[in-house]
């Protein structure tokens, strides 16, 4: 394997967009300068408060958002911006997005969602081969029995199954790369690591190359092999996820890991306010 | 499906009767009642057994008069209802979805037409195009009319229309069918369309509305088809006929409830319409009423006081 082959990189990524009130235009930096790669078959987090330019990276690397400079390579090519060359980018680098309550169309079938992608990166199929096709893909997600969800309308389906529709939306045209944009912050706790482990496993079967967009720092340790702390539009810390958790080195990132819940360190909370109360407590029941 | 459905209630049950009920007897009374150009019954016979709504100076039965102009009303106004709806859909929604440029032309076209009067723009076309050479017997025809009133009536359709694609435009869904590879047309047609369809039905009303009021206007002042009978052309001919000089109040009146009734069926259609575009509309009345009784309660409280 050659060192460009099977790679989705962003390099020097820049997107600054301009806030226009009245006559005045103040300019607002969104992403400053962030270069980074993502291999087939691993996961790489993209961690950070919102506002700090994690969304727009997911919409440039999905050709939402064009970049204000740099530029996106797909195995060492730079991305194609129309015409038959995008539609097969499209082919291979797909996205799942943050709400899946949005993202779904109102109107339309499961199955329209996920036959839609078949039927356009893959004209030559027949109508069975593509029923056939989508069945495999609701399966795959866990959306079974398939024919009983593909007629469904996404406001019968809960959170977790929209999300796993929108799942198999972006596996439908073959992606080997997928951009998840928060893909559970929009879901009910306790669904959410069924969502990610399916995500997990999709990704191993299928070889995928994993860009995870989150907020919270302990399924980015837990699911990606690299992690990139993002701050403001820059980048502070990146490296093996574990490194960057366990030895964090950028203030911000160290503030972060205070703010997520530790449940050793609470437990450790929770006995200093214990030992703290106690005294009071005896010294009531001494005067009493 | 259910919430682009309307919602059944009183407001809706009386317009769709009202509608239902003009275009029933426009489609059907015309096939029992005698010729409305016949002139052999006595002229002026005011409303009574053989004619129910009486005749007309010339001997025609108004009966049969109102309901064949009833269905040409309709015609016109269904006609140029859709013909406005098909030009707001086209500078609407492409103005909206595709933004930028192609916008700003696109609006400035729309509010160039919105700021024009309409009536005195609708009555310099219509007396235009009837004197136009080359358009032949087509020239005053209700297809004319029906043209004219919906090539002048799209421009308050499209800024309505503009706005809310310009809002799905941003959904997710939008985002979601073009990372899936979908083309422009496709979104617009395929994702954005459907959920604009109360929308467009409330608009497809509203020109429906304005090309009949529009079209007896036109009539009323002469401008109106030549060839066939609509409610303004029966207007128009009682005004010439001086019916309401000579007390013929069977002769204008008819067509003119039938105007007002048509208009206000549909308009009440159209409130039901809104409200599933608006949900919040449904919530209107009941908030009037917590209002109200919260009200009363409170001068109760300081009457017992």
């Amino acid at each position: 394997m050659t060192p460009v082959d099977g790679v989705l990189s962003a390099s020097h990524l820049v997107k600054t967009f301009r806030l226009r009130s009245g006559l005045r235009s103040t300019p607002v930096h969104a992403v400053k300068n962030v270069s980074f790669e993502v291999v087939r078959g691993r996961t790489v987090a993209l961690v950070g408060e919102s506002g700090s330019g994690k969304s727009t990276i997911a919409r440039i690397l999905a050709k939402l958002e064009t970049p204000t400079s740099g530029q996106v390579l797909l195995d060492g090519v730079p991305t194609p911006t129309r015409g038959r060359a995008l539609a097969e980018y499209r082919r291979r680098v797909q996205m799942v997005f943050q709400d899946p309550f949005a993202s779904l169309n109102p109107f339309h079938s499961v199955a329209h969602h996920v036959e839609r992608p078949v039927r356009i990166h893959h004209p030559e199929l027949t109508s069975a081969q593509v029923a056939a096709r989508v069945r495999d893909l609701l399966d795959r997600v866990q959306l079974s029995p398939a024919d009983r969800f593909a007629s469904r309308r996404p406001h019968e389906l809960s959170g977790g199954q929209r999300q796993r529709v929108a799942i198999a939306r972006a596996l439908a045209p073959g992606a080997q790369y997928v951009v998840a944009d928060e893909p559970v912050s929009m879901l009910d706790v306790s669904i959410r690591l069924g969502v990610l482990n399916l995500l997990a496993d999709l990704q191993r079967e299928q070889h995928l190359g994993v860009l995870y967009i989150t907020h919270d720092l302990a399924t980015a340790r837990h699911f990606s092999d690299e992690l990139l702390v993002m701050y403001r539009g820059d980048v502070v810390e990146r490296g093996p996820a574990d490194d960057v958790i366990l030895r964090p080195q950028h203030p911000y990132t160290q503030a972060l890991r205070e703010a997520a819940a530790d449940p050793e360190r609470l437990g450790a909370l929770r006995d200093e306010v214990r030992r703290s109360l106690r005294p009071l407590g005896q010294e009531r029941s001494a005067s009493a | 499906m259910r919430e682009l459905m309307p919602r059944w209630d009183g407001k809706l049950a009386i317009g769709v009767a009202t509608v239902a009920l003009i275009t029933v007897f426009a489609l059907v009374v015309p096939l029992l009642a005698q010729d409305p150009r016949s002139s052999a019954n006595p002229a002026l016979l005011p409303p009574g057994p053989g004619h129910w709504l009486g005749t007309t100076k010339l001997g025609n039965d108004v009966l049969a008069q109102l309901a064949v102009g009833t269905r040409g009303s309709l015609f016109v106004g269904v006609l140029g209802g859709l013909v406005s709806l098909v030009l707001a859909l086209f500078f609407g929604i492409l103005a909206g979805y595709i933004g930028g440029v192609v916008d700003e032309v696109l609006m400035l076209l729309t509010n160039i037409n919105l700021v024009i009067p309409g009536l005195p723009l609708v009555m310099v076309i219509a007396a235009y195009v009837q004197n136009a050479p080359g358009l032949g017997s087509l020239a005053r025809s209700s297809l004319m009319v029906a043209l004219v009133l919906g090539v002048t009536g799209w421009a308050g359709s499209a800024v309505v229309l503009r706005a809310q694609a310009r809002s799905l435009r941003t959904r997710e869904y939008v985002a979601a069918a073009r990372v899936a590879g979908e083309g422009t047309l496709r979104i617009i047609c395929v994702e954005i369309l459907p959920n604009l369809v109360p929308l467009i039905a409330a608009q497809l009303i509203y020109g429906v509305i304005f090309t009949v009021l529009g079209e007896a206007g036109l009539s009323y002042l002469g401008l109106g088809p030549t060839g066939s009978i609509t409610l303004g052309t029966m207007l128009n001919d009682a005004q010439t006929g001086q019916a309401v000089g000579t007390g013929a109040w069977w002769w204008f009146v008819p067509p003119g409830t039938i105007i007002a009734a048509l208009g206000a069926g549909l308009s009440l259609v159209n409130f039901a319409l809104d409200e599933v575009v608006d949900p919040r509309l449904r919530q209107a009345p009941q908030a009037v009423r917590r209002q109200r009784r919260s009200r009363a309660a409170i001068t109760r409280e300081e009457a017992s006081a």
